[in-house]
């Protein structure tokens, strides 16, 4: 039983992680890593590991997906004001 | 138990590894690559914690279980990951400002217009 | 270098790579093995010590030093974070409005907010005898403390975060780790050695010698820096604008001050 919950979990973080890097947009993709984090965070449990479980589910789940939300943001806002700029071939992403 | 259940943590943690490099040599924004590293080394937890692991046993936590009465899985590989996960993460966020001073200063986050931009 | 001719080269080296790798992984122990010298020895030592948290004890007493230069890094990372991320000449900061924040979304945010912070005190504070310690809690009571920007508005967040005291914690912290570990050596054994307290009765908050100290320690340091670069990034993202986009609060009103997609 604990076998059969051990593999899933280990699947399901080989497909959230292709998917973390297979999503192009870094808006889509900081959420995809907030579901990896969750799902690894799981698997941590399952390997009777929960002090490494809990500090990936803070980290994982809320921190890095923030933080690179915000610089998203950051960054996409320059490249919205600049528009003639090098930047604002980038433009096409960031639209509404 | 199959052979292959014995194997395919480890082979779990190289593919999220590889899967990793492939998006960061082939991103084509800074801030996606640093995603990329972030599934990098989530790939060293995976394997940190496949190599402590041992069948039937329990975390090793001993507030409820009698000391000596089941057999607990590797601690010291624990504390390795733990530690690196929340470092990781202040380590991210160097990077992610790395990044932001690369936006002010050239205007762009793509690798490929940023080495044109060196010339 | 040619985009194709990068591709050909990741590809190569990746494939060597996995191919070495997956040979490395057939000649591990395999997975869930019953030999474990090293964790074994581990939890001995532990339970020797009177810490019911095996891990803490790792982390905290056994491998205090390595945890030492962990810390090193966090608090070079968030140092080299706060320097990258100051405000330049160039900059200025444009307040942000109060935005309209729907009544649900305030009510649960602002309580689940002293729930999620004790939350994390908890778990910081029983880091010895239960799953958990400064590195979780640390992360937890910080980013509990950006509910009151879902919450309320970054105005509210920025009067209760004053960053001035965090970011003197960040180093307060970190010199309390030293400390400890100093004292440890005046007292007339090794540096870091958990030998000044009594270790105390197993399975209680005062159990484990100094793994306590040390957790706190850690604990404030991991929320004071968390909290330091979260700001550092939020004023990044919705305050500090350049010279040529002062026009943004007079511009759209309805936008500033809330995270959403521009």
């Amino acid at each position: 039983m604990t076998e059969a919950v051990i593999v899933v979990a280990l699947l399901l973080v080989g497909a959230c992680a292709t998917a973390a890097v297979a999503v192009r947009d870094p808006v889509r993709q900081s959420l995809v890593l907030a579901v990896l984090g969750v799902v690894l965070a799981v698997l941590f449990t399952v390997l009777q590991a929960p002090d490494v479980g809990l500090s990936q589910l803070a980290v994982g789940s809320a921190l890095t997906p923030l933080l690179l939300l915000l610089t998203v943001r950051k960054v996409r806002r320059r490249a919205q004001r600049a528009p003639d700029g090098p930047a604002g071939r980038r433009g096409r992403e960031g639209g509404p | 138990m199959t052979t292959l259940t014995h194997v395919l943590p480890y082979l779990v943690a190289a593919w999220v590894f590889l899967a990793g490099c492939y998006g960061l040599a082939t991103s084509r924004d800074l801030i996606h690559a640093v995603g990329c590293l972030s599934v990098c080394q989530a790939a060293t937890y995976v394997l940190l914690l496949a190599v402590g692991y041992r069948d039937g046993a329990t975390a090793p936590v001993f507030s409820d279980l009698a000391p000596g009465s089941r057999p607990v899985v590797d601690p010291v590989v624990q504390a390795l990951a733990l530690t690196d996960v929340v470092v990781g993460a202040t380590v991210t966020a160097l990077l992610l400002a790395l990044v932001v001073q690369v936006a002010k200063r050239h205007g762009t986050v793509d690798p490929d217009e940023l080495s044109e931009l060196r010339g | 270098m040619s985009p194709r001719m990068r591709l050909w080269l990741v590809a190569a080296g990746g494939a060597g790579l996995a191919a070495l790798l997956v040979a490395a992984c057939l000649d591990l122990p395999r997975f869930g093995g019953d030999r474990h010298p090293c964790g074994d020895r581990a939890v001995e030592a532990s339970l020797s010590r009177h810490t019911a948290n095996t891990v803490a004890s790792v982390t905290f007493d056994q491998r205090a030093f390595d945890t030492l230069g962990e810390m090193s890094i966090l608090f070079a990372a968030v140092l080299g974070s706060v320097v990258l991320l100051r405000q330049t000449r160039d900059e200025h900061r444009a307040r942000p409005e109060p935005a309209a924040v729907s009544r649900p979304v305030r009510r649960y945010a602002l309580l689940v907010l002293p729930v999620a912070l004790l939350t994390g005190l908890y778990v910081v504070a029983h880091g010895q005898v239960s799953p958990g310690g400064g590195f979780q809690g640390g992360v937890v009571a910080a980013t509990a403390l950006h509910l009151l920007y879902l919450g309320a508005d970054y105005r509210a967040l920025e009067r209760v975060r004053p960053l001035a005291p965090y970011e003197a914690g960040d180093a307060l912290a970190a010199s309390a780790y030293l400390v400890t570990g100093l004292a440890a050596l005046l007292a007339g054994s090794a540096f870091l050695a958990n030998t000044l307290l009594p270790y105390g009765t197993f399975n209680t908050l005062a159990s484990a010698g100094t793994v306590p100290l040390l957790n706190a320690a850690i604990g404030m340091e991991v929320a004071c820096a968390v909290v330091v670069l979260l700001a550092g990034f939020l004023d990044q993202a919705v305050e500090i604008v350049d010279e040529g986009e002062s026009g943004e609060r007079h511009d759209d009103p309805g936008r500033p001050g809330k995270r959403e997609r521009p």
